[in-house]
């Protein structure tokens, strides 16, 4: 009954599984994208973790801060990018960001 | 070590189910709360796993900010939700296989189904290591030595962020009267006061 790593790996995969699908379900909502986004980087943290404890190295640990800080700095610049764009279109419907024809 | 295990499987429980809630819910604000309370028990898995610092870096970070700034935007924009939820089971199949597929994959590549790799299998039988010292200091140990370019370059990119979120945000409304302190301390005499010759009965 003890917990292993491939415990704590399984959980890291069905997180970053329901991310990826939380993409594909909510095609047109930008926020629940980026909110899922969130979610993959949280998989990929507890795989780095488990595997940093389980090695004895706490290297894992400081990446996995690295992770956070880029986390918490797309979020803000995704979500300032969102709120000039509503200002801008009165919308966010991910269909109609298309005005570069990029 | 009953105890422990049963605390993973409910912590590990509700942050799954939260992350589905975040996925499936109707309400974007329902959302960003689900994924505080992903959040909030990833961080006891981590304080389950003996990384109590991550965990509470987690809190802080990503309850105490981002979330909150995911609720802050929520809330501002005045979202139709309906449009948005145009084609959510339209996408579903074609969603569904690729996470399928995905998750078989991850599975596959830790070795937790099949014969998998030799690694995880050695990592698991070895179990957790018990640290010397406690994990904070063990990470400062490192982190202000070894990775220190590492950890300003962690700062840099949170001041660039800093100032690409103020510069994207910033807008100067038209008609607006505000203080311009500088034009207000070079005003000179000659500007500010004219002085007029009234002829004498004539008036101004």
């Amino acid at each position: 009954m003890t917990i292993g790593l491939g415990h704590y790996l399984t959980v890291a995969a069905v997180l970053f599984t329901m991310g990826i699908l939380g993409i594909f379900l909510n095609r047109k909502n930008v926020i629940v994208i980026l909110m899922c986004v969130e979610l993959m980087l949280l998989a990929v943290n507890i795989n780095l973790v488990a595997f940093s404890v389980f090695q004895g190295n706490v290297v894992g640990q400081v990446f996995a801060m690295l992770v956070l800080t880029v986390a918490a700095a797309e979020a803000a610049i995704g979500l300032a990018i969102l709120v000039v764009y509503f200002r801008n279109r009165g919308t966010i419907a991910v269909e109609d960001i298309n005005a570069m024809k990029g | 070590m009953i105890l422990q295990a049963l605390a993973f499987y409910v912590f590990a429980a509700i942050t799954v189910a939260s992350a589905a809630m975040v996925v499936t819910s109707r309400n974007p604000v329902y959302s960003v709360l689900f994924l505080i309370l992903a959040f909030f028990n990833a961080a006891a898995l981590f304080l389950l796993i003996g990384a109590e610092f991550i965990a509470m870096i987690l809190v802080i970070v990503y309850v105490g900010a981002v979330a909150v700034l995911f609720l802050f935007v929520v809330m501002m924009l005045d979202i139709n939700l309906t449009e948005l939820r145009e084609g959510f089971l339209e996408y579903f199949p074609v969603g569904a296989l690729i996470g399928a597929v995905l998750f078989a994959e991850l599975l596959l590549g830790v070795g937790i189904i099949g014969s998998g790799s030799t690694t995880v299998a050695a990592l698991n039988a070895h179990g957790p290591h018990v640290a010397a010292i406690d994990n904070t200091r063990a990470i400062g140990r490192v982190l202000y030595t070894q990775y220190f370019y590492l950890f300003q370059v962690a700062g840099l990119v949170l001041l660039v962020a800093m100032i690409g979120a103020i510069v994207l945000t910033l807008r100067s409304r038209p008609g607006v009267r505000r203080q311009r302190a500088g034009e207000q301390i070079n005003r000179t005499k000659e500007q500010a006061i004219s002085v007029v010759k009234v002829p004498t009965r004539g008036g101004v």
